[in-house]
């Protein structure tokens, strides 16, 4: 790989570990909800 | 950098999450979300919003899970046709066993939280669309007949159901008509954008209607679709399961879809350039069901009715 390419794979890398840890945290914040939802009903 | 400046063969591993998104279809999920919520918006019952939110996060995500494995089977055949060809697949920018793993983690999570919140009924459906749309339409028919989208279409025609067995945990006559709706409604909007879309087909040896039987054939089941369509539509309000509003705006746009398929079938061109009416027919074919699924909503809450 040139210069360019690793920088532009490790830019991608970054964007999808951003997604991924975002989708991580969201999915947290959902369960937690569903359970009080859950334990409430 | 922009990937797609990039050869196809060098380009893999630089994804970004853009990519994967569009794994997911995001524009044909807006549809099924929209028909889901608005079954769900007229069913009756309650149901939390904090789960009614997991619901349609389930749906939407199923839809995209069954997206991304359809892509993933098909990557060969969007490589070939124009619409599809700067897809994440075929450009290159993921890999095939990617876009597999991606698909089947999404449909399994979808599946098992929406059991899990909601209800398995639910549950039950989103998981027999999901495998109706990868296994029957993508692998089964997509290739083998022209009927592929007609039998496809059921795959669907699933959320108003999903969006109903949400709330209530049971299926009733509403939400069966309104997969009848879908279902019939598939065919005219799909065989309207492959009269224009022909070419593309043909290239990539997808044996949809036009291509096997030609324009004329197409354009009478057009028709003939949409003049069985628009009765069915009236069902719900004829059977006393909606109001007004919603038979209204059935009956008008009806009227409207019957004027449009009536444009093509009139038509006698053969080149994409001029095929106007049929152009017409697809745009207008996504506004009705758009405005029948909204009225209903409307109707019910405008109306006191009890489905």
């Amino acid at each position: 790989m040139t210069e360019k390419q690793t920088e532009a794979f490790i830019a991608a890398r970054k964007s999808r570990n951003r997604a991924l840890g975002l989708v991580l945290g969201a999915l947290a914040v959902l369960f937690f909800a569903i359970t009080v939802v859950k334990f409430v009903t | 950098m922009n990937t797609t400046d990039l050869p196809a063969t060098n380009v893999a591993g630089l994804a970004d999450w853009r990519d994967y998104f569009a794994l997911l279809k995001p524009r044909v999920m807006t549809l099924v979300v929209f028909s889901a919520a608005c079954a769900m918006a007229v069913a009756p019952g309650h149901i939390h919003p904090v789960i009614g939110f997991v619901a349609m996060l389930c749906v939407a995500v199923g839809a995209g899970a069954a997206g991304a494995l359809n892509q993933w089977y098909e990557a060969d055949i969007d490589a070939l046709m124009k619409r599809t060809a700067n897809r994440p697949l075929p450009a290159g920018r993921i890999e095939r066993s990617d876009a597999l793993g991606f698909g089947v983690l999404f449909a399994a999570g979808s599946v098992a939280i929406m059991g899990i919140a909601v209800n398995w009924l639910a549950a039950a459906i989103l998981a027999v669309s999901i495998l109706f749309y990868v296994l029957v339409y993508t692998v089964g028919l997509k290739r083998r007949t022209p009927q592929n989208i007609v039998i496809g279409g059921a795959a669907g025609a699933f959320p108003p159901l999903i969006g109903w067995a949400a709330v209530t945990g049971d299926i009733s006559a509403l939400p069966v008509l309104l997969f009848a709706l879908i279902f019939l409604w598939t065919p005219p909007h799909f065989w309207a954008l492959a009269l224009f879309m022909e070419a593309d087909y043909s290239k990539a040896g997808v044996p949809m209607l036009p291509v096997t039987d030609g324009p004329v054939v197409t354009r009478r089941q057009i028709l003939l679709y949409t003049l069985v369509l628009v009765p069915v539509s009236l069902l719900p309000w004829a059977l006393g399961l909606t109001g007004w509003i919603y038979g209204g705006t059935a009956a008008v746009f009806g009227l409207g879809f019957i004027a449009c398929a009536v444009a093509v079938w009139r038509n006698t061109a053969t080149l994409a350039a001029d095929m106007a009416p049929e152009k017409r027919m697809f745009r207008f074919s996504l506004l009705y069901l758009f405005m029948l699924f909204a009225a209903l909503v409307v109707d019910h809450w405008v109306l006191p009715w009890n489905a």
